[in-house]
């Protein structure tokens, strides 16, 4: 919303005293009211050196056909008084007698152009006559603007059109305050901040017999659908341009001007905030007008010539015969509108319900300043006012005469609310001391009128502007927003807790240091897949959709983490990045019967170019860090995975997630080359093992016996199995068992391999014997060798 | 008899001394030690002589023998020492190295800066005594909207770019627009005073740009307690904004429009240019999202702020485009 100092003036009779010549300090004091300012502007740009003309005499230039040659009387402004000056001149819209405007040398144009005499084709100019556009004030950009005859040549044009320079706060204002979207609401608010009266001026016009009563009508069909119907009739309209000033503040506000009765109709919806829309009175018969709820499938032409099919949830204003001649709130119909030719013109001005408008206005793509206002909520009270100041303006400019008499018809208005408001309440959230006057002062001026008042309470009358304030909440924001948020002070509040994260917050930290330990990176992949991403990475499609997704390559949920990391390996070695290893916590999303879909939280980490033994080695890595003791490693075919180089992991019996390789299938498809290592765990799990912390074992004070042993292994035994035989069999003399020898050749034969162990023997209460260990040996090389079909080497 | 043993025994020393002092390691310098300090050197040698004098001799030749004594062991240390220490310096010598040689190593990875920026908030907030409470990131309805006094229709609903999912009824479930559901959730599931932040993850119909992603991360504060006012909300935004940008920054509330609060608020920050930064939205809980969190407005006030982390770690490190935050490019994530 843009707002001029000069416009919310006029409602303000005393004026904002000082701050007026501190445009930057009554923007500070808007946003203070929640009417934040975006920027603050001087309009009303410098005419300094441009003065009034008179052309004395059109001539031909000798060479040029596009050029003509003027001679101007500028009143002794830049040539004697009667001396005639020549000007060159590209225009042609002006005859002898004209004022004009003229930049004379040395000027310097709005646009920041520096007139000069110059030569054109041999001729001399001695300034520039100048259109609307080039002086910044309107946006004919036609021909040179002529002046009001009755202007003093020689004059300075801005001394000659009373124009000073003004100030153009840009406003941001929130969905609550409809008041705010008109200049009289942001002066109402402002004048009361500054305590000076706010004042609605008269808007005076005459009245001619018969009345509008008996040349126009309306029924309100639906009630929801209009709050409020106005009806004014005016006559001799004649359809010009609007003049100069008004232009001026619409250009300034952001609105084209278009002609005289257009102009009227937004600059009194900017003034006032209502919106209004004219009819050709001659095209509507007897000026019957009937509003209702339009049916499914019906048509109507707009007045920008398109045929829109209507919906059974639009509003519509009809004919009498209830043929559709205006879209409610949104948009004015083809046949009906206003032209050259109109004489006498049917005024409305009504309230729509909110949510149709902000329905019909979304569904067919016409969002306007006028359905942002009804969407909003505008003053069902304001009606006759803003009716009022169109036929005031009208009668002025278009010299229209107005019928007697303002028809207006309720629909479900309904009557705001009082509302009781407590001090006690007042002062508690706003951390205040208020008293009822003190409250009263503060409400009154923006029209929160005191119905009755108690010792510590008073009932206010909501007004009629602010449909977003109902209850006492919505008036202590008030009272709050008017006596200044900085006044409830500052203080921290002590919670009665100590401030503590839960296992779940500690332990994803755990596991991200985990990771970042093994120089992982932390990856951020958006959670979003385009269809097939998880059946190119192997995963079942059962993905959760979106419903409205922007674009089909963000349209289904991550079931895994391993699409989402695949595109990120993917994107680095396109951009030859080396030494790729990236993790990612965060949640996927599976489908459910329950109320919400099933969102669990794992862990995956990929180093691009490595096989699974980096995995595996990754993964004993953060198992020791994150207290994963008695984790196993289960080689087993798994989805996307390498079926020969992939294991699941178990802890306590459950499934933790999966160590290994990417699939060369799925490298494949997502265009990455090389191997992709990988590991993936649930978080859960993880988060439980930190919660039982290792417990305390006695060092024993003994020596330890090593005893290497190697065993011929078929291949369809897997090392870890047999370290598990050992430790059955080593029972709790066996500290330690570790695998340090993997060795294959022809002589072993077939797919078997050797596996070396180094054993670690230790007793906690004793120095082991020779033949104690000889026993466990035995037992250890009888277990393996009968279970594993191993033969000792 | 007397003057010959010292005579001998001075010679003998002085003859060890030489040695110990031509002696070319420590190996030699042992061998003089025994051969004069031993058991069969003949310092022990002369000690033993000793009985064999006449008493009123005794005394002097021993003190004697004992100075000769301490002169040679002085001198095998002084030249033991100095073998040790020539030794070392050949050894040194031997294996200097150049230490700018060595390569760097694997790197230890980085976390993400929005979990960094996340942790120190998360950190800062409990250090003030708020706990940190957790939402699903699909939520309804009524969780993500209508319980935050959003109810269908309301034209606020415009503003959030919803994206719902097909889940139960059409338009029933979404994925949260931000973490105010929490807020609900939290107020349902404890009892007050609540003292809470809910960080997490949300989501926009929005098409990435340098400004805006359809993923981003925003953190939420909610207080209840009796008598809470809109000072205690100005004087908990004060305590943040000091400790996390400095004791420097001031902070200042102006009011702002969110349907869930009220009165609501904008809280600013001041630049060192003395302009003022918009930092995130706050508010006096609205009685009608305490009723539906099923506490009474009467009986209990409170607060509620929040902010985007993304846009903080954004300022932090001077990125310039949201877009390169979650792009993963290993060059990008490695810098922090």
């Amino acid at each position: 919303m843009n707002v001029l100092l000069s416009w919310m003036r006029e409602f303000v009779p005393q004026g904002f005293g000082e701050l007026e010549n501190d445009p930057n300090a009554l923007a500070d004091v808007l946003t203070g009211l929640g009417l934040v300012v975006e920027s603050v502007e001087t309009v009303g740009a410098n005419w300094d050196g441009i003065v009034v003309a008179k052309v004395l005499g059109l001539r031909k230039h000798p060479e040029a056909d596009r050029i003509q040659l003027v001679d101007v009387d500028t009143g002794g402004a830049a040539s004697a008084a009667g001396e005639p000056l020549q000007i060159c001149c590209g225009a042609f819209n002006m005859t002898v007698g004209d004022l004009v405007p003229l930049a004379t040398i040395g000027t310097t144009m709005p646009g920041g152009m520096e007139i000069a005499e110059r030569q054109l084709r041999g001729e001399t100019s001695n300034g520039m006559l100048c259109s609307a556009v080039e002086l910044e004030a309107g946006d004919d950009s036609d021909g040179i603007m002529i002046l009001d005859a009755g202007l003093t040549i020689g004059q300075g044009l801005s001394e000659a059109l009373g124009r000073e320079s003004d100030v153009l706060f840009e406003l941001d204002v929130e969905g609550n305050r409809p008041d705010a979207l008109s200049v009289a609401g942001v002066a109402r608010d402002l004048a009361a901040k500054l305590g000076t009266p706010f004042v609605l001026p008269e808007t005076p016009f005459a009245e001619t017999e018969p009345p509008a009563s008996s040349r126009a009508s309306v029924v309100i069909e639906d009630s929801v659908l209009c709050q409020r119907f106005g009806l004014r009739v005016l006559d001799n309209v004649t359809v010009g341009q609007s003049p100069l000033w008004m232009q001026q503040r619409l250009i300034a506000s952001g609105q084209r001007p278009i002609n005289a009765v257009v102009d009227i109709s937004n600059y009194v919806m900017l003034e006032r905030g209502q919106p209004n829309h004219t009819f050709d009175l001659a095209t509507v018969p007897d000026g019957a007008l009937r509003v209702r709820m339009a049916t499914e499938g019906e048509t109507i032409t707009t007045l920008d010539g398109q045929e829109r099919t209507l919906s059974a949830t639009d509003g519509l204003v009809c004919n009498g015969d209830s043929v559709a001649i205006s879209i409610a709130g949104v948009m004015g119909g083809f046949d009906t509108e206003i032209s050259e030719s109109t004489t006498s013109v049917l005024l409305e001005a009504a309230v729509w319900d909110r949510m149709t408008i902000a329905k019909t206005s979304r569904r067919l793509g016409l969002r306007s300043e006028a359905s942002t206002r009804f969407e909003r909520g505008a003053d069902p009270q304001g009606i006759e006012r803003a009716l009022d100041r169109f036929c005031q303006l009208a009668a002025e400019i278009c010299g229209a005469t107005i019928a007697e008499g303002a028809l207006v018809v309720d629909g479900g208005v309904s009557t705001p609310p009082q509302v009781t408001v407590r001090t006690a309440r007042v002062n508690q959230i706003l951390n205040l001391d208020l008293d009822v006057d003190q409250v009263a002062k503060l409400l009154t001026p923006i029209g929160f009128a005191t119905v009755s008042v108690a010792t510590d309470s008073l009932v206010v009358q909501i007004p009629s502007w602010r449909p977003d304030s109902s209850a006492e909440i919505d008036v202590i924001e008030e009272i709050g927003r008017h006596h200044g948020y900085e006044k409830s002070g500052s203080r921290v509040p002590t919670p009665a807790q100590a401030g503590v994260l839960t296992a779940t917050q500690l332990g994803r930290r755990k596991v991200r240091s985990a990771f970042m330990a093994e120089g992982f990176s932390e990856a951020m992949p958006l959670p979003f897949l385009a269809p097939g991403d998880l059946a190119k990475a192997g995963l079942d499609e059962a993905g959760i959709s979106l419903e409205n997704p922007l674009v089909a390559e963000e349209s289904i949920l991550r079931t895994s983490l391993l699409p989402g990391l695949l595109k990120a390996v993917a994107f680095n070695q396109s951009h030859r990045n080396a030494d790729v290893r990236l993790f990612e916590l965060g949640a996927v999303f599976l489908p459910s019967d329950d109320e919400l879909p099933v969102e669990e939280e794992w862990v995956a980490a990929v180093v691009m170019g490595a096989d699974a033994a980096v995995a595996v080695e990754t993964l004993h890595q953060v198992a020791r860090t994150l207290n994963l003791a008695g984790m196993r490693i289960i080689n087993s075919e798994i989805a996307g995975l390498h079926p020969t180089r992939s294991a699941e992991l178990q802890f306590w019996g459950k499934s933790l997630g999966s160590v290994g390789e990417i699939s060369p299938e799925v490298l494949e498809a997502y265009e990455i080359e090389g191997r992709v290592a990988w590991l993936a765990m649930r978080v859960p799990p993880i988060v439980k093992a930190q919660q039982s912390p290792p417990k305390f074992k006695k060092v024993s004070r003994y020596p330890s016996s090593d005893l290497d042993l190697a065993f011929v292994v078929p291949a369809s035994v897997a090392a870890s199995d047999v370290i598990n035989t050992m430790r059955k069999a080593g029972g709790e003399l066996l500290k330690t068992a570790e695998l340090f020898d993997v060795f294959r050749s022809e002589t072993i034969g077939g797919d078997a391999r050797s596996l070396a162990y180094r054993l670690r023997f230790q007793a906690a209460d004793r120095t082991l014997t020779d033949d104690e260990l000889a026993g466990v040996r035995e037992k250890i090389i009888g277990a393996v060798t009968k279970k594993h079909t191993a033969t000792l080497r | 008899m007397t003057e010959s043993l010292l005579d001998d025994l001075q010679t003998s020393v002085a003859e060890a001394i030489a040695a110990v002092t031509d002696a070319a390691d420590i190996d030699a310098l042992a061998d003089i030690e025994r051969s004069s300090l031993g058991k069969k050197g003949f310092v022990v040698s002369a000690k033993k002589a000793v009985g064999t004098l006449d008493p009123e001799l005794r005394k002097s030749t021993g003190q004697a023998i004992n100075e000769a004594k301490v002169q040679l062991d002085e001198a095998i240390a002084a030249r033991r020492s100095e073998l040790g220490r020539s030794a070392r310096s050949a050894q040194y010598e031997g294996e200097r190295m150049d230490l700018t040689e060595v390569p760097a190593g694997a790197s230890v990875g980085h976390a993400h800066i929005v979990t960094q920026t996340w942790d120190v908030l998360e950190d800062l907030f409990v250090g003030m005594g708020f706990r940190v409470v957790e939402g699903p990131h699909i939520e309804t309805d009524w969780h993500n909207f209508d319980a935050l006094n959003i109810p269908k229709g309301h034209p606020a609903r415009d503003g959030f770019d919803t994206m719902y999912v097909n889940h139960g009824e059409p338009g029933s479930t979404l994925l949260r627009t931000h973490t105010s559901p929490v807020q609900i959730r939290t107020m349902l599931d404890q009892e007050p005073p609540i003292y809470v932040i809910a960080p997490g993850r949300v989501f926009r119909r929005d098409t990435a740009d340098s400004t805006h992603m359809p993923v981003f991360h925003q953190i939420e504060g909610l207080v209840i307690d009796r008598n809470i006012s809109l000072a205690d909300l100005a004087g908990t935004i004060d305590a943040f904004v000091t400790a996390y940008f400095g004791a420097e920054v001031k902070s200042r509330l102006r009011p702002n429009y969110f349907p869930f609060t009220e009165p609501s608020a904008e809280f600013d920050i001041q630049r060192s240019d003395g302009s003022w930064l918009e930092m995130g939205g706050c508010g006096m809980v609205h009685p009608n999202v305490l009723r539906a969190g099923g506490i009474d407005p009467e009986e209990w006030s409170g607060f509620a702020f929040g902010f985007g982390i993304d846009r903080l770690a954004l300022m932090k490190y001077g990125v310039d485009d949201l877009r390169d935050m979650f792009a993963n490019d290993q060059r990008f994530l490695a810098q922090f």
